[in-house]
């Protein structure tokens, strides 16, 4: 039972046209096109669509929330621009010698503005508020072409390291660190390698628990067709919807689940890249090997600097007999993180443990929906929940914990209780499993609510960080409270949101989630507001132990603190590996270095 | 010098200038003496009082507050460690620490603070006129303490001053803060104590090496700052200054109160300078006599209520003025790396690297300075600066007339001058005399310092100290203005004794005294170009002194202020020339004694103490173990 109604969004080719996946999804926002928020003619919030279980639901309290939280209106609207100005999009710069090269392959490509927009960019604020101000483009992707196999891939490096040509590899489309965004110094022609066609599930191995797949894959895609032969990969970040098996593997993706399943890291046994020097890949599925250092790491994280990764072997597990969720309520968020603490000593983390601070506490109530079995028994069960066990707990302090435990049914038991046993010692209370189940919705419908924001005047983005145990309380204050000081100081009228959630734990650290948003009436530059306050919280981070990136990866959004956090030598060793590897700058997003 | 470009520094020191220009941006005052004389003391003593907290943090017993030092990781580091060294049983150890918690720990509580504020507004009403507060300070503070931890950080010149600053915070229902106090005071047995239930803590002057005490006493300190459970309140300069000139900073405590920040415990601190001056101090003569050498009384119960004669006599106002908060956090931005704390437990004391070091120095130097800006001056002072240019005595019409002069000069150098309004001059000039009547007095017509008649039959010797208290508790004011002229008044010394007027020649004289003083003065670490800039920019402005091309020169009408400046710091000069050849020379003050004596100040014990540290410090004497 996925929380996701099972949609796909790659489609066969079937011909040489290629059906452009913006015609299910928002070409300046999240997600698919049929699923948004919007206030109704009673000012009522509702979600459309049918895919989620939320889809079709009005939300009689998010108004409310809304308004006061950011001191917005519904009546103040800043509506998107609707449709794709072509005139905005610089005209697409060919390198005819390439194209003639490429059409004899018969990979298909495109030059169309509408194609060549939609991978111009990934999900980070400043990007989808170009897409809906309708500002003009400095630099898009010149092309798009989609290989359909390896082999594919093979040709078209090739073929532009013949003809010096720029590539940037693409997968879902999600990233959040700019790094799809085409360098605007850059002459050549750009070329967008689109890797959605090559999407298959190779082979399945059962002996090993391993599948060979495509690296084009969209993670639910993978998860539904794994799931037909009985088996899951369990690697589920929160972009899973539309995010990739090669992406992940460019960024170091991070899976909700790792706790059983491990992070991407541990989860591939083999990877295959092709860049300008030829093809990477082990001579091996040797579970684990000493022969230097890994090569895997030279490309996991590369960020599409290196190659395009073609093919995955990765580890798979049976489906687990029986999922539950769960919730657990603790007075304030400092017992909360110690509670997760104390779990991740004892190493009896379940799948997924995730602790929202109040003000996420407060939102997820913003969004009860009016009539819903699961939704009313939640209610229901809150307000005597109130009455009776939350005497002595404040709503303004109170946080929650949702909890994700998988395996099978007997030892699923016994592991939430011995959860619930540790979380008692710091006062925690089980709160249910449906509170623990909307928790997880919220995350796969949070991004859409951004877009919600934009049309009253809110811009709001998340970000996150990894930190040592005995920094996190010290870190999420002075972030919260740097974010505040700096929206003040830069004119912001209304007081931010700012709210974060410990979404893993690890033996040393737990990695820590924010989002932040503000009402931007009265900004003139709203979008360079938001990116100094974001940069000033970047900055605190740091100061505060914690890292550049757990999970986002660099992009070209946090470059100028790489030095800073790798050393300068650490810079030069990744540096001659792109030197080595790519010394014509082929692939040219310049991420990262 | 000529490596710093010129035109910058103007603009620079214009800058700094206009941001501690006072003149522009200090608050009136507000006598809070006044209400005490119209309404019961016992009613306000025991009014509600209900101070705002740091983020509605509740309130910290005492016992709450020692058994989290006692249990905190960092103390337990360093009670295993010091269990390892010495051998000795972690249990003992952690008594130990008890102990010395107990011996150190406040034991604020309301009902004493109530009875000082009962007690201590019959004393002021007797005491002193007025004791003004400047209000929007207040309003400042009481901002402060709810948005981040607080640092009270008082000038020090008397006893009075941490009773004087709770009495305060007190009457407008500010959170009580904690004291670092000396343990002198524990000697007074009741004394002390009261003073601990007052919210004093006490610290041993010394504890060199003692790791255990130095942990339980940052531990201790910090708890009380990360949980914002009151406001921290110690004195920058350490000790009571005899001379009235703020000393140089102690880092010790500053270290402890910045270090949570650092390590991002606390999202920021803020330094709350308070300058608090006297117009005429308890501790006057008591001061110039131990300058010269006669041991300090011991704080001690008896000695206090034999003190108590002090109640019979005038000591004017008294002006505390509560300076803007300063933010640890926008000091520090540039200059600490803060994640360099990010690779090293926090709970493991360490050693402040380098970066911090310096920091927190500059940081101590410029609170001191804020310290300073904001001291108010009284007319007296003006007249005992003029009076120690003329220790033979002057009329007191050229006295009169030459205070209004040096007050016009004083204002146009920012000095924050208490002059009454509407008052003729006569009428101030005698109404300074009246109060001082024990320092200076008129006779036929001419004004001349108070020499005490002793006893008996006078030695030489006598008659010489007798004389040498008159012109170091005299000295005390004049010290008061020092750091209004200091700068300008360094130039015009180092103008009069390069060897030409050329601006690097004037430079090097004023950087060689800028040096040599800097342990006399508070001069911050690295400002010497700076310091001259700002000297040659108040000098070129008030007209007394003109820079054509590369050249320094004074202006027609420049005489009077530079002569005035050179007068300034002529003790200061004659005091560092004659030590040194008396260093020489194994009978060291005596020669002093035989000698023609023309500066009574070297006999100083703080001169002489600078002297030597700036003598040692630049290379010019050594010490060598006889």
């Amino acid at each position: 039972d996925t929380v996701l109604a099972a949609a796909t969004i790659t489609m066969k080719l079937t011909s040489t046209v290629c059906f452009p996946r913006q015609e299910i999804m928002k070409w300046n926002g999240w997600g698919y096109s049929d699923s948004k928020f919007l206030f109704n003619k009673k000012g009522q919030a509702e979600f459309t669509g049918k895919r989620y279980r939320l889809s079709g639901m009005v939300l009689p309290s998010l108004q409310d929330w809304f308004e006061n939280t950011f001191g917005a209106s519904v009546n103040h609207k800043s509506p998107a621009t609707p449709a794709l100005n072509a005139s905005a999009v610089p005209p697409a710069s060919l390198n005819e010698a390439f194209v003639e090269d490429l059409k004899a392959t018969g990979i298909p490509f495109s030059h169309e503005a509408e194609d060549r927009v939609f991978r111009a960019h990934g999900h980070c604020l400043h990007e989808i508020f170009a897409l809906r101000e309708g500002k003009k483009f400095e630099r898009v992707p010149d092309m798009v072409v989609w290989p359909n196999c390896h082999s594919d891939v093979v040709k078209i490096v090739e073929l532009a390291c013949k003809h010096n040509v720029c590539l940037i590899p693409y997968g879902g489309g999600t990233s959040v660190t700019s790094a799809l965004e085409c360098p605007p110094e850059e002459t050549r022609c750009i070329v967008s390698l689109d890797t959605s066609q090559m999407n298959r599930i190779l082979w399945i191995d059962e002996k090993n628990l391993v599948a060979h797949v495509e690296a084009g894959i969209i993670g639910q895609d993978l998860e539904r067709l794994l799931n037909e032969s009985g088996y899951c990969t369990g690697h589920e970040p929160d972009s899973m919807e539309f995010s990739s098996l090669g992406g992940w593997v460019a960024t170091r993706a991070s899976g909700m689940k790792k706790n059983v399943y491990g992070n991407i890291e541990d989860l591939v046994i083999h990877i295959k890249v092709v860049t300008p020097r030829g093809v990477i890949e082990k001579s091996c599925q040797g579970p684990r090997m000493s022969t230097g250092p890994d090569i895997h790491h030279f490309i996991l994280g590369s960020e599409g600097t290196l190659g395009v990764v073609t093919e995955v072997t990765m580890k798979i597990r049976p489906i687990p007999e029986y999922q539950k969720y769960g919730s657990v309520v603790f007075p304030n968020f400092e017992a909360g993180v110690a509670c997760l603490r104390e779990v991740a000593k004892q190493r009896c983390a379940p799948a997924s443990i995730r602790l929202m601070d109040n003000e996420q506490f407060q939102f997820g109530h913003a969004l009860k929906p009016q009539v819903s079995s699961i939704f009313t028994n939640f209610v229901e069960g809150l307000k005597k929940f109130y009455i009776t066990k939350f005497k002595g707990f404040d709503p303004h302090q109170l946080v929650v914990a949702t909890l994700l435990f998988e395996g099978d049914r007997e030892r699923v038991l016994q592991h939430e209780k011995q959860v619930y046993d540790i979380a008692a010692t710091f006062g925690g209370l089980a709160a249910g499993e449906d509170n623990g189940q909307r928790g997880y919705i919220l995350t796969f419908v949070i991004a859409y609510l951004r877009d919600l924001g934009m049309d009253y005047y809110v811009v709001a983005e998340s970000f996150e960080t990894s930190v040592p145990w005995d920094r996190v309380l010290d870190l999420c204050r002075n972030v919260k409270e740097r974010i505040n000081r700096e929206c003040k100081e830069r004119g912001v009228q209304f007081q931010p949101l700012t709210s974060c959630r410990v979404t893993q734990t690890y033996d040393a650290g737990a990695c820590v989630y924010f989002y932040f948003a503000f009402n931007y009436r009265g900004l003139a530059d709203p979008v360079h507001t938001y990116e100094r306050v974001e940069h000033a919280a970047r900055e605190e981070i740091l100061a505060n132990g914690g890292s550049l990136s757990h999970h986002h990866g660099v992009g070209k959004l946090r470059k100028e603190w790489m030095k800073e956090s790798i050393s300068s030598l650490g810079v030069g060793m990744l540096q001659s590996v792109k030197d080595y590897v790519d010394p014509d700058n082929i692939f040219g997003n310049r991420n990262l270095l | 010098m000529s490596t710093v470009c010129a035109s910058c520094l103007n603009i620079l020191v214009f800058v700094t200038l206009q941001q501690r220009d006072p003149m522009l941006k200090r608050d009136g005052f507000e006598d809070i003496l006044e209400e005490r004389r119209n309404s019961s003391d016992l009613k306000y003593a025991l009014r509600c009082y209900a101070p705002v907290l740091y983020k509605g943090v509740t309130p910290c017993k005492a016992n709450m507050l020692k058994n989290i030092v006692l249990q905190s990781d960092q103390l337990r580091y360093v009670i295993n460690q010091v269990s390892q060294e010495s051998g000795e049983a972690p249990d003992i150890i952690q008594e130990e620490a008890s102990v010395i918690l107990e011996e150190m720990a406040h034991r604020l509580q309301i009902s004493t603070v109530r009875f000082f504020a009962f007690a201590l507004s019959k004393a002021f009403k007797t005491l002193f006129q007025h004791v003004c507060v400047n209000e929007e300070g207040i309003q400042r503070l009481q901002q402060a303490i709810q948005e981040h931890p607080v640092v009270l950080l008082p000038s020090h010149r008397s006893y009075m001053d941490f009773l004087l600053m709770s009495y305060i915070l007190y009457t407008y229902d500010l959170a009580l803060p904690v004291i670092a106090a000396g343990m002198d005071f524990m000697g007074m047995k009741f004394v002390g104590e009261m003073l601990r239930m007052s919210g004093a803590f006490f610290i041993r002057r010394s504890f060199g090496g003692d790791k255990l005490y130095w942990a339980v006493f940052s531990e201790y300190v910090k708890t009380m700052l990360r949980n914002g459970f009151a406001p921290i309140e110690f004195f920058l300069e350490g000790t009571r200054s005899r001379t009235c000139k703020s000393l140089t900073p102690k880092l010790g405590l500053l270290n402890i109160v910045i270090e949570p920040f650092f390590k991002g415990e606390v999202f920021d601190v803020n330094l709350v300078p308070i300058s608090i001056s006297y117009e005429r101090i308890l501790e006057e003569s008591l001061y110039a006599r131990e300058l010269l050498g006669v041991p300090k009384p011991k704080e001690s119960t008896s000695g206090l209520l034999k003190a108590r004669r002090i109640l019979s006599e005038d000591y004017g106002s008294i002006h505390v003025y509560f300076g803007q908060p300063v933010s640890v956090r926008s000091l520090a931005q540039g200059k600490v790396n803060r994640s360099t704390y990010n690779l090293f437990p926090r709970h493991i004391p360490r050693k402040p690297m380098e970066e911090t070091q310096s920091f927190v120095n500059d940081t101590a130097y410029r609170i001191v300075r804020l310290q300073e800006d904001n001291m108010v001056l009284k007319p007296w002072v003006l007249m005992a600066s003029l009076l120690l240019q003329n220790l033979e005595g002057m009329e007191l019409s050229v006295l009169t007339e030459q205070t209004v002069w040096l007050r016009g000069l004083a204002l146009s150098y920012a000095a924050f001058l208490d002059w009454p309004d509407h008052a003729p001059t006569a009428k101030v000039v005698s109404s300074s005399l009246a109060l001082h009547r024990g320092l200076a007095c008129v006779s036929g017509g001419r004004v001349s310092l108070v020499v005490g008649e002793p006893l008996g039959p006078v030695t030489p010797e006598e008659a010489l100290f007798n004389r040498a208290v008159s012109v170091l508790s005299c000295a005390s004011y004049r010290n008061q203005v020092l750091h209004v002229f200091l700068r300008p008044a360094m130039l015009a010394v180092a103008m009069h004794t390069a060897a030409s007027s050329k601006k690097n020649e004037v430079y090097n004289c004023f950087s060689f005294l800028w040096d040599m003083f800097s342990n006399d003065f508070i001069l911050c670490p690295g400002d010497t170009v700076q310091d001259f800039e700002e000297a040659c920019y108040l000098l070129v402005k008030t007209g007394a002194v003109q820079m054509p091309q590369q050249d320094i020169v004074m202006t027609d009408i420049g005489q009077p202020t530079l002569s005035f400046f050179n007068g300034l710091l002529e003790p200061f000069l004659q005091g560092y020339q004659m030590l040194l050849p008396t260093l020489r020379s194994e009978h060291s003050v005596l020669c002093v004694f035989t000698g023609n004596l023309r500066c009574y100040e070297v006999l100083s014990s703080d001169m002489q103490k600078n002297a030597l540290a700036a003598l040692l410090r630049m290379d010019a004497v050594r010490k060598v173990k006889v």
